[in-house]
């Protein structure tokens, strides 16, 4: 059982262009992928990725719609309600891993990054971005040392094109143990072909419209799977028994959509 | 019926234990992950005529000893849940479709329409605690109770179940209300109506401030609600509330239950729980001598207080 605590922000700190950083005054311990739910007080509460751990934790968030615009908005000693931490996170696993992050993804898999350097890993990160000024954490995760491949659709900064294009690249001219990705599902679903196809152990972490964080309302349900549960990071094996993985999710009264 | 068989209003279930509504039935592959792990019977989330959203996040609240939700009935619509009924049916265990809406002819109609999709039976939503205009707000008045019940009667040929609510002076009045209007058997209890507060923020959590209480914290209130129910009425009674190992099942079973569902301790046992319940009842059974779940219904009331 995790009860709501409040907590007080310490400080937001500007990532790129409409991305930031809330760090908390206090403690909360999450492996990578895990995630809480915030909750600004009369507005909304949502699942956020734990991106630094422990002593004055932290999340990294894009800013897309009214919550998160709530969250930007807010200042150094205002205080939200978390629950938490939720949900299964990575494992590292082998001497030499892939990680694959796509735009806010990159709050994932930053954290992901520290345990395995800390755990002996080498790590090659592919960071894909639509253009330069929404590229987050590279600093981080270099002084970290990963070593950094950068891409955007428009080219302004490292390769021009899509993360899984690189992606292929890297598994082509390198031998990894195992590959990791966070970012949008279609770009998921390109690295875990790739991953499938070469045998390498796989994990993501997906995202489903989050009510209860515990399991039992099925809000997020893929396949009788639950990305608040069971996931949000998925193996390549289970990810393979996933009829909707990549194709469709429910909307919050649970009808079914085309994932967009 | 030997071993932990019961029958229920016509429905035979394997056991007795049922997946309560609202709890991982939203989605057809849900419910039959639930029925594959051993529960004896599902409930479809309550659905309506027609599509809601319902209540915006936050929508649950952990306590110590139980669980606030105030979900507010979300559900596509009948039309477009029938597929997970569908999906829910290939577990080869009976589907109950849970109906709610406004009026006694809206509840029948969506009824009518669950059975088309192969609900083996209906439960009545009469006693959601936290949306505004159903639920409750209309089963807790022993009138309404009877004519929705009648209604969907009239509507449908498959045996009709009335959950009630325990937010109110008198649910026995309500369990027979539901009996004079034809219902095959009642489900006692949902939610209590209820409230969480965070000091620090100065804000009921729930978002529609009201939610329902579930989980370990109401168990005694279900027991005591099944026990005097099962002195004004004859139809069988199903037991839910806070059910989260035999010994809680067992109390509903001797209250006079015939079988119990089961929500809230999906949280903290997962779909196990359904097995492990089964596996005590067994156990429970071999040592004092019992070779039916039917033997230690209503067990609890040769006492006369
Ligand atoms: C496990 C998990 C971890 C996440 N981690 C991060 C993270 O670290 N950084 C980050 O920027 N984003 C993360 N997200 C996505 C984040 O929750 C949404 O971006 C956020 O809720 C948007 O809220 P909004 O009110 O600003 O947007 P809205 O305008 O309300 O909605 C825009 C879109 O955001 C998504 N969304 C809204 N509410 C929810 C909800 N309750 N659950 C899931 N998705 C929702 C939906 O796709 C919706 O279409 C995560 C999502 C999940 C499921
Ligand atoms: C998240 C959640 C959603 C629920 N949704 C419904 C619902 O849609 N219809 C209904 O009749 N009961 C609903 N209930 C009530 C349960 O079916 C059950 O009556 C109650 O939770 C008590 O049982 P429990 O302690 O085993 O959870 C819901 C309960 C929870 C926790
Ligand atoms: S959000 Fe409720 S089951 Fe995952």
């Amino acid at each position: 059982m995790s009860l709501l605590r409040p907590f007080t922000i310490a400080e937001q700190i500007d990532e790129a262009a409409s991305c930031k950083t809330m760090r908390f005054i206090g403690t909360l311990h999450a492996d990578p992928g895990q995630f809480v739910m915030i909750w600004i007080p009369g507005k909304d509460e949502f699942p956020m990725s734990v991106s630094y751990t422990g002593e004055a934790f932290g999340v990294t968030y894009k800013i897309i719609g009214e919550g998160t615009q709530s969250l930007s908005a807010m200042k150094p000693g205002e205080r939200v309600g978390i629950r938490g931490p939720y949900g299964r996170g990575f494992e590292v696993h082998g001497r030499r891993m892939l990680a694959v992050a796509g735009g806010a993804g990159m709050a994932v898999i930053a954290p992901l990054i520290d345990m395995a350097i800390e755990k002996g890993a080498e790590v090659d990160l592919v960071l894909g971005a639509r253009t330069e000024s929404e590229i987050i954490m590279r600093g981080r995760c270099e002084s970290a040392g990963a070593e950094v491949h950068i891409s955007t659709d428009d080219g302004t900064a490292g390769a021009k094109g899509l993360a899984t294009d690189i992606t292929s690249q890297l598994l082509e001219n390198a031998t990894f143990d195992s590959v990791c990705a966070c970012g949008p599902e279609k770009m998921i679903a390109g690295v875990y072909s790739m991953s499938k196809k070469l045998d390498l152990p796989f994990q993501a972490s997906l995202e489903r419209f989050i009510k209860c964080g515990i399991g039992i309302c099925d809000s997020c349900a893929i396949d009788g799977m639950h990305v608040c549960k069971d996931g949000p990071v998925f193996s390549g094996e289970v990810l393979a028994t996933l009829d909707d993985f990549g194709k469709g999710r429910l909307s919050p009264s649970g009808r079914r959509l085309p994932l967009d | 019926m030997t071993g932990l068989e019961v029958e229920i209003a016509g429905m035979r279930l394997r056991n007795p234990t049922i997946l309560a509504s609202g709890v991982l039935d939203e989605t057809g592959k849900s419910m039959l992950k639930v029925a594959n792990a051993g529960a004896g019977a599902l409930v479809s989330k309550s659905v309506g005529l027609y599509e809601r959203q319902g209540h915006p996040n936050p929508c649950v609240a952990e306590v110590e000893c139980g669980l606030l939700n105030a979900m507010g009935l979300p559900n596509p619509g009948v039309e477009a849940y029938a597929a997970e009924i569908a999906e829910a049916k290939k577990g080869e265990v009976p589907v109950i479709g849970s109906a709610f809406g406004v009026d006694a002819d809206e509840i029948a109609e969506v009824a009518a329409l669950l059975c088309a999709a192969g609900a083996d039976a209906i439960e009545l939503n009469l006693s959601c605690p936290h949306a505004e205009g159903y639920g409750a707000e209309i089963g807790s008045d022993p009138d309404n109770v009877r004519h929705i019940c009648e209604s969907t009667k009239a509507k449908v040929s498959r045996p009709v179940l009335a959950k009630l609510t325990p937010n109110t002076s008198s649910i026995t009045e309500l369990a027979i209300a539901a009996q004079d209007g034809g219902a095959d058997g009642v489900v006692a209890i949902n939610t209590l109506k209820a409230m969480s507060i965070c000091p620090e923020l100065r804000m009921p959590v729930l978002s529609n401030r009201v939610g329902g209480l579930s989980g370990p914290a109401v168990r005694s209130v279900g027991v005591r609600c099944v026990f005097e129910i099962f002195e004004a009425v004859d139809i069988p009674i199903i037991g839910v509330g806070g059910v989260s190992t035999a010994r809680d099942a067992l109390e509903y079973l001797m209250a006079g239950a015939r079988a119990v569902q089961i929500g809230t301790a999906i949280r903290s046992r997962g779909t196990d729980v359904f097995a492990e319940v089964c596996s005590g009842l067994t156990e429970f059974m071999s040592k004092n001598d019992y070779r039916s779940i039917q033997e230690m219904v209503g067990g609890a009331h040769h006492v006369t207080a």
